[in-house]
C-alpha cells in the first residue's frame, strides 16, 4: 500500500481510517449496549425483555433507530433556538472526540497523547455544556432543574473519580496511556489489586459522571419527567442518547485502562505453547469463544418460531463463525496485527464487563435523593480518596527509598484506608439528620 | 511551515472574536458561551506552541471547572431583569482613548520587534515531556513558593466557607 499514497500524507492514513471507524461504529455499538441494558434489566426482573425485532430483539436497536429519526422534531415556541440546536451537538461532539486519545489495542489508537488520560478527561468534561446548555436553552423548569443538578453532580464527583484516578497514575507514572498499560504489564500486576480502594472510587464517580442510576438524579423520571432531555424530541434527544451511551464506554474504557490492564490479556506472562505449536495457550481462548457463541447460535436457530428469524440467527452464527476464524487466522498473522488483533478483543471484554456492573448496580441499588447525592460526594468520597492518595504515595516511598517489599506495603496502604472508610461510614451514620425537608436544590 | 501560521491565525482570530462577542452580547448565557469559546481558542494556542500540559489544564480547570460554576450560577439569576439592564456605562469617550493609547502600545511594541515577527520553529523531538518539566520544576526548584501558594489559596478556601456559613 505504501507505494500508493504520498509519503507526505502517510503518517495520517491510518489514524484517519481509525477515527471513521470508530465514528461509523459507536452508534451501533450505543444501540446494542441499549438492547444489552434492556435484556439484562428483563434477565434481572424475570421478564424476556424485546423478542418481537429479529430472533430475541437481536434487531430492535436499528429499528428503534429508525423510528428515532422518522419522529417529529419539536423545538419550543419560547427556547433559545440557536442554544437549542447547538446543546445535543455540543455534548455528541465531546463524546465523539474522547476517543481520539483512547487505546483499543496496542496498534489500535489514532493518538498516544503524552497527557492522553488528562486530554480523555478534559475532552469528556466538557460533554456537560451541551446538557446545561440544553436544560437552559428549553426554557423549562424540569430541564433547568435538571441541567442545574448535573452541573453540581459532576463537579462533585469529578474530583474524586480523578483522585482515585491519581493513585493508579502513583503506580503507572506516565499519563501516556501506552505507557500506562505497558507499567501494568511490567509490574506484573492490574493495578486494581495493587490500588482498590482507588478502582473503588473511580466506580462510584465515574456512575456518577454519566449520571446513570442510582445517581441519576437529572433525569430522574419521578421528579423530573426526563431531566434536560424533557423538551428534546426525534433525532435531537437520540444525539444526548448517544453522548451517554459513548460517554458510559468512555468511562470503561478509562477504568480498562488504568486499572484493568488495558489490552493485556489475564496473565500476560504466562507463555506456554500448545503442544507442538507456536501458539500460546491463552491466545487460543477468543476464537473459541466466539466458536462457542457461533455453535449456540446455530443451535438456537431451528428452535426460532418464524421462519425469518431462523434466517437471522442462522446469519448471526455465520457472522461469529467468520469472526473465530479471523481470530483464529490471526494467530499466524505477524506479530503486530495479532497484537492489535488480541488486544482490541481483550479490551473490549473488559469494556464491556465494566458496562455490565454499571447495568447490575443500575437495577440493585435505588436512586439517591439529591441531599445524600452531595453528601455521599463530599463527606465520604473525597476525604476518602485523598487519605488513599495519601496512604498509596507513601507505599510507593517505603517500597522505592526504603526497599520494603512492594506488595506488602500496598497492602498496609489499602488496609489503612479501609479504616478509614469505616471510621468516616460510622461518623456519617451517626450525624445522619433524620429526616431532610428539603432537597439539596 | 505554513500550518503553524494557519493554526495560529486560526485560534488567535477565534480567540479574539469569541472575546469581541462576549462584551457585546446581550444575553448573559450567550456571553458565557463566547468566553468558554475564548478559553478554547488560548488553549488550541497553547497546544500550537507544544505546550500540551498547559492546554489541557487550561481546559480542564477553566472550561471544565470554572466556566461550569460559572453558567451554574448564571442560571439561578433571573435573566429577564438582566437583559432589560443599561449594558454599558456612559464612560464612552473615556474608554475610547483608553483604548487608543493601548493600542498604540501595542502596534509600538510590534514596530520595534518586527524583525523578529516570527512563530517559532515546532519542535521536531518534545523531550523532556513538559508535563515531566512542569513537575521538577514546581517540586523541586520552586518548591517553598509552591508551598506558600498552596497554603494562600487553602486559607483562601476555608475563609470562604466560614464566610458563607455564618450566613445561614
Amino acid at each position: 500500500m505504501g507505494h500508493l499514497i504520498p509519503p507526505s500524507i502517510l503518517p495520517y492514513v491510518l489514524p484517519v481510517v481509525y477515527g471513521v471507524v470508530i465514528v461509523a461504529v459507536l452508534p451501533l455499538m450505543a444501540g446494542y449496549i441499549v438492547l444489552l441494558e434492556r435484556k439484562v434489566m428483563a434477565d434481572m426482573q424475570a421478564r424476556l425483555g424485546p423478542m418481537r425485532v429479529g430472533p430475541h430483539g437481536l434487531l430492535q436497536p436499528i429499528a428503534d433507530a429508525v423510528k428515532l429519526l422518522l419522529k417529529e422534531d419539536i423545538i419550543p415556541e419560547k427556547a433559545d433556538k440557536l442554544m437549542f440546536w447547538v446543546a445535543p451537538l455540543v455534548s455528541v461532539t465531546m463524546a465523539l472526540l474522547a476517543y481520539s486519545a483512547m487505546p483499543f489495542g496496542p496498534a489500535f489508537q489514532i493518538a498516544d497523547l503524552n497527557v492522553g488520560l488528562l486530554f480523555i478527561l478534559a475532552v469528556s468534561s466538557l460533554g456537560i455544556y451541551g446538557i446545561v446548555l440544553g436544560g437552559w436553552a428549553s426554557n423549562s423548569h424540569y430541564s433547568l432543574l435538571g441541567a442545574l443538578r448535573s452541573a453540581a453532580q459532576l463537579v462533585s464527583y469529578e474530583t474524586a473519580a480523578g483522585l482515585g484516578l491519581v493513585s493508579a497514575l502513583l503506580l503507572a507514572g506516565s499519563l501516556s496511556l501506552k505507557d500506562i498499560v505497558q507499567a501494568q504489564y511490567d509490574q506484573g500486576e492490574w493495578f486494581v489489586f495493587s490500588v482498590p480502594i482507588g478502582f473503588f472510587i473511580y466506580l462510584v464517580g465515574s456512575i456518577a459522571e454519566t449520571n446513570r442510576a442510582p445517581f441519576d438524579l437529572p433525569e430522574a423520571e419521578s421528579e423530573l419527567v426526563a431531566g434536560y432531555m424533557t423538551e428534546y424530541s426525534g433525532f435531537r434527544w437520540s444525539l444526548y442518547f448517544l453522548a451517554e451511551y459513548a460517554n458510559m464506554i468512555i468511562v470503561a474504557g478509562i477504568a480498562t485502562t488504568l486499572f484493568l490492564g488495558g489490552w493485556l490479556r489475564p496473565f500476560p506472562r504466562f507463555a506456554d505453547h500448545l503442544p507442538g505449536t507456536s501458539v500460546e495457550i491463552m491466545d487460543a481462548i477468543p476464537g473459541l469463544v466466539f466458536l462457542g457463541v457461533a455453535a449456540y447460535c446455530f443451535w438456537l436457530a431451528p428452535k426460532q418460531p418464524v421462519k425469518i428469524q431462523k434466517i437471522v440467527m442462522a446469519t448471526v452464527g455465520g457472522l461469529c463463525l467468520a469472526l473465530a476464524g479471523a481470530m483464529a487466522a490471526a494467530l499466524f498473522a505477524p506479530e503486530g496485527v495479532r497484537q492489535g488483533v488480541y488486544g482490541g478483543f481483550w479490551f473490549l471484554v473488559k469494556v464491556m464487563a465494566y458496562l455490565y456492573a454499571f447495568l447490575w448496580i443500575r437495577f440493585t441499588f435505588p436512586r439517591y435523593r439529591f441531599d445524600q447525592l452531595m453528601r455521599l460526594g463530599w463527606r465520604f468520597l473525597i476525604p476518602l480518596a485523598l487519605v488513599n492518595l495519601i496512604a498509596v504515595a507513601t507505599a510507593r516511598v517505603a517500597s522505592e527509598e526504603w526497599g520494603w517489599y512492594p506488595r506488602i506495603t500496598m497492602i498496609l496502604a489499602t488496609i489503612f484506608t479501609l479504616a478509614v472508610a469505616l471510621w468516616l461510614a460510622s461518623r456519617d451514620q451517626k450525624h445522619e439528620p433524620a429526616t431532610e425537608t428539603a432537597g439539596g436544590d | 511551515m505554513a500550518m503553524n501560521y494557519i493554526l495560529f491565525a486560526f485560534f488567535s482570530v477565534m480567540a479574539i472574536g469569541c472575546s469581541i462577542l462576549m462584551v457585546t452580547r446581550r444575553n448573559i448565557v450567550h456571553s458565557a458561551v463566547f468566553l468558554i469559546g475564548a478559553l478554547l481558542a488560548t488553549a488550541g494556542i497553547f497546544l500550537q506552541l507544544q505546550a500540551e500540559f498547559l492546554f489541557v489544564v487550561q481546559i480542564i480547570l477553566y472550561v471544565g471547572g470554572i466556566m461550569v460554576l460559572f453558567v451554574f450560577v448564571i442560571m439561578l439569576v433571573n435573566l429577564d431583569v438582566s437583559m432589560r439592564l443599561v449594558q454599558f456605562n456612559r464612560q464612552k469617550w473615556a474608554a475610547g482613548v483608553l483604548a487608543l493609547v493601548l493600542g498604540a502600545q501595542v502596534l509600538f511594541a510590534l514596530w520595534i520587534g518586527r524583525g523578529e515577527l516570527r512563530l517559532p520553529a515546532p519542535a521536531v523531538d518534545v523531550s523532556p515531556k513538559n508535563t515531566e518539566a512542569i513537575g521538577q520544576a514546581l517540586f523541586q526548584h520552586y518548591m517553598l513558593p509552591f508551598e506558600i501558594a498552596s497554603v494562600l489559596l487553602l486559607v483562601a478556601m476555608i475563609g470562604a466557607v466560614v464566610m458563607a456559613k455564618r450566613r445561614v
